[in-house]
């Protein structure tokens, strides 16, 4: 069946020419490729996922991201990765990826006594 | 306003207009891309640019228009010929910067004339955009040096905006020169068409060499050997040939404009000449 389905996954597009989209009739020889983009907002704070866009290389895609995604003092650091470099978990596997985790609460440390010092767990 | 020279304090004002000018003018061609960008990035980093431009204008017009309002009556009388300015003097009202820009007409402006030359295409406004930016990248990092401290606390700030326009419109010139047959041709005719714009950065009016010699001004004949230096630089990389021609257009800073000004202040100030003092 899955050959008559074109399933599209985030992450596909932006190289389509070997991704899932790859089949349709849709020219894209005159498109930029897609970039994800991911902002840290301040020193000392993990790279966040902001968003995604087009450029034409890496530079320009870091200088776009500097222009629709740090406008409003967001950031302070850029990273991009095109997105076909991405690779994702398939959703229609959901079930047996992450439902397994439910009932096991033991994995969490909530079985401690924590000090009152600690603000932040 | 005739060219002859003028007392400190006005001519001052007159520098600062001059700056002034250019940044508006600029800034509205500009974000006459808004919306009508190749692709939302660019149009999105286009009209940032464009802000950039118009925050500078702002600072620049309020520094002013407080000159003005410090000018003698007699002297505020004859500096502008618009009636719609005139008649706030005449009333002794104080004028802002807002006043400045709409009010004033187009023989008052005194930005050079490739500010206000159109977008035409994409080619034509990075050339623009590459040619002013580099002119103003040094002419900024010269201006922090200002005697007037508004015009050196301006120009500090809008240095770091302008190193970005910079290297957004240098990279630019590289990925069409150095890109498809089609992208090279078509700026390369940007580039000989807008060259003859170029000459008229450089030159020193009256009001330039007063500047100067008042301590608050820009050395321009200096800089220009940094913006030579720059502009080869990044014509070599891009492959494109430095035009040749010398013959070169010049009036805009003596508010002797082309066509095109007009239609820039006939959008840009329409609202507020039929109906004065509205607010939105």
């Amino acid at each position: 069946m899955n050959q008559f389905i074109n399933k599209n996954l985030y992450g596909d597009y932006g190289d389509k020419e070997q991704a899932a989209g790859s089949s349709g009739t849709h020219n894209t020889a005159g498109e930029w490729p897609l970039w994800e983009v991911f902002i840290r907002s301040k020193a000392g704070l993990d790279h966040k996922h902001a968003g995604s866009l087009h450029a034409a290389d890496a530079q320009m895609a870091i200088e776009n991201a500097r222009d629709v995604y740090t406008r409003r003092m967001e950031g302070i650091s850029i990273w991009v990765v095109e997105s076909k470099y991405i690779h994702a978990s398939d959703p229609f596997e959901a079930a047996s990826m992450y439902e397994p985790a439910n009932d096991k609460v033991y994995r969490h440390p909530t079985f401690y006594d924590l000090p009152d010092e600690l603000k932040h767990m | 306003m005739t060219n002859q020279p003028v007392n400190q304090s006005t001519n001052r004002l007159l520098y600062t207009l001059q700056i002034a000018d250019n940044a508006l003018i600029l800034g509205h061609r500009i974000s006459e891309w808004c919306g009508h960008g190749p692709i939302l990035e660019q149009d999105i980093a286009l009209t940032n640019t464009a802000l950039d431009h118009l925050g500078q204008a702002r600072s620049l017009y309020q520094h002013a228009a407080d000159m003005f309002n410090a000018l003698p009556a007699d002297e505020q009388k004859t500096l502008f010929s618009s009636t719609a300015l005139q008649n706030k003097i005449t009333k002794g009202e104080n004028i802002d910067e807002d006043d400045l820009a709409y009010l004033r007409d187009g023989w008052d402006f005194r930005n050079a004339l490739l500010a206000e030359q159109p977008n035409k295409d994409w080619a034509y406004t990075v050339v623009r955009s590459f040619l002013y930016d580099t002119f103003n990248f040094y002419f900024y990092a010269a201006l922090q040096n200002s005697k007037d401290v508004v015009l050196a606390a301006v120009a500090e700030k809008s240095l770091k905006e302008v190193t970005y326009h910079l290297r957004w419109s240098s990279e630019w010139m590289i990925r069409l020169g150095d890109g498809t047959d089609e992208s090279k041709a078509r700026v390369q005719e940007a580039l000989d068409s807008y060259w003859a714009y170029t000459g008229e950065l450089f030159e020193t009016t009256v009001v330039d060499k007063t500047a100067l010699a008042d301590g608050i001004g820009v050395d321009i004949a200096a800089i220009k050997t940094q913006w030579q230096q720059r502009v080869n630089t990044v014509l070599e990389e891009a492959t494109l040939t430095l035009p040749t021609n010398t013959w070169m257009h010049s009036g805009g800073k003596e508010c002797r404009h082309s066509e095109h000004l007009g239609y820039i202040l006939a959008e840009m100030q329409f609202m507020q000449r039929a109906y004065p003092d509205m607010e939105w």
